[in-house]
């Protein structure tokens, strides 16, 4: 099938961050430094997307500030013509460096938000003074009016304080909140008996978020991310595998979605050995699961089928261990069961600790 | 609250939104945050008289004589495209 050209490209610049959050949509096997593409290349990828049709940018990482060459590399997006989104923790981005991000032409920062207290951000963050720096950043931000989205991850241990969150993004300035609940993949499956938030806290959040968004018109715009678990539709991922997207991970890996390598029988590509173009509309991976010829039922009888493709491929394989399932969060799945019980063993899980994101120690080659 | 502009109402488009050519599949952009809209020709004709100088009135007096069409008529679609972009925060106004 033909699909069309990319809108929009997610550049993993790199996997490392000073912060540690356990629900990261960075894969377990996490990528170091040594690992990761050089700044020509990179420059060469933006390029590239720009000419095949990409026109949003999205520079993220891990923390993309841990990138010495944050500014050149978003220069040179910038001059590829493509509109340009910092995704960032904050940590990192000094004054000085805002300065130059805005002279190269730097379109927008979505910041991430722990949660609404140094004691619950620095906590989920996994790194002590996180917080504070954070909100030092978005003063920073908001005093030179670069357009900000907040984005608000919320799990179990800080939708209760949904309300305050909308509050500080009002105070902050920002013309977007994104109230993003976790998804699970990667760290957040290792850590989803802790994250999974209640029926309750979900009824809320939906209740709080449609009272605040008629309340804000004009002020400050949301995007909502509910819980999928309690959904009986599954989300639309990616609007469709290899229809609007791609994401570039640190070493140059082409991925339809950031969780796409958790299925093991795909093979992906690496900008280094093909063009983008080429990856996008000839290889294997991003025509797997194209479309809607490939969907099994009840997806390929369902009216909602262009709606949402038949759910998320990467969902389908860690709950059912078959990519190419119905996503077993669609009440028609026959494996919905999977995350009725899922859902149940959340709640009964006793309060655990966390587990971390963590890069594995570099080994050091002897030659 | 009632995004609707107001005769003297000077829209522009807020730093971060910006129109641009869609070199591979032609026509026209509206690039905003994390977000990019296909303009058609009608909303490409509203936002070509939207630069932060021209009142609302003036805007549509404009589009009236170009189109030739009553100015009550295109009114109200086109209150109704700019509250839609105004409430993604994709437009802002100067009173």
């Amino acid at each position: 099938m033909t699909a069309p050209p990319p809108i929009a490209m997610l550049a993993e610049l790199t996997h490392r961050c000073p912060l540690a959050c356990p629900y990261c949509s960075n894969p377990t096997d996490l990528l170091t430094r040594d690992h990761e593409l050089d700044t020509e290349t990179w420059a060469d990828v933006f390029r590239q997307a720009a000419e095949m049709g990409v026109l949003q940018l999205h520079i993220s990482g891990g923390e993309p500030a841990s990138r010495p060459d944050l500014v050149e590399l978003t220069q040179a997006a910038a001059e590829a013509g493509l509109y340009t989104n910092l995704i960032t923790s904050g940590v990192g981005l000094t004054p000085k460096r805002l300065d130059a991000l805005e002279q190269v032409g730097l379109d927008h920062i979505q910041l991430s938000l722990q949660g609404t207290t140094a004691d619950l951000a620095d906590w989920i963050g996994g790194y002590k003074g996180g917080f504070d720096r954070k909100m030092k950043v978005a003063t920073e931000i908001k005093n030179r009016g670069i357009p900000l989205t907040l984005n608000a991850v919320m799990h179990r241990h800080n939708l209760d304080d949904l309300e305050r969150t909308i509050e500080m993004a009002v105070d902050l300035g920002a013309r977007r909140l994104e109230v993003a609940c976790v998804q699970f993949h990667g760290w957040a499956e290792t850590n989803r008996d802790q994250l999974l938030p209640t029926l309750e806290q979900t009824k809320e959040a939906k209740r709080i978020v449609s009272e605040a968004e008629n309340r804000l018109r004009g002020t400050m715009a949301f995007d909502f991310v509910p819980p999928d678990y309690y959904s009986d539709f599954p989300k639309a991922c990616m609007g469709g595998w290899g229809s609007t997207g791609l994401n570039v991970t640190p070493d140059g890996t082409v991925l339809p979605c950031h969780a796409a390598e958790s299925i093991p029988h795909l093979k992906f590509d690496n900008v280094r050995d093909r063009t983008l173009s080429e990856i996008w509309y000839k290889s294997e991976a991003f025509n797997a699961y194209r479309g809607t010829d490939w969907l099994p039922d009840p997806c390929q009888s369902c009216d909602r089928k262009e709606i949402d493709f038949g759910g998320c491929r990467c969902q389908a394989l860690a709950l059912v261990g078959d990519a190419s399932a119905t996503d077993p969060v669609c009440h028609k799945s026959p494996h919905h069961q999977k995350v009725v019980q899922a859902l149940e063993a959340a709640m009964n899980t006793p309060e655990q600790d966390l587990v971390y994101r963590k890069l594995p120690t570099v080994s050091k080659q002897v030659v | 609250m009632t995004l609707k502009l107001l005769a003297g109402d000077r829209p522009f488009l807020p730093r971060g939104v910006r129109i641009i050519d869609d070199r591979v599949r032609g026509g026209k952009v509206l690039l905003a945050p994390e977000k990019a809209v296909a303009l058609d020709a009608i909303g490409e004709a509203i936002l070509s008289r939207v630069d932060g100088e021209t009142r609302f009135d003036a805007l549509i007096a404009d589009l009236a004589a170009t189109y030739d069409a009553p100015a009550e008529q295109i009114t109200g679609d086109v209150q109704t495209f700019l509250v839609g972009l105004r409430a993604r925060m994709f437009l802002a106004v100067h009173a």
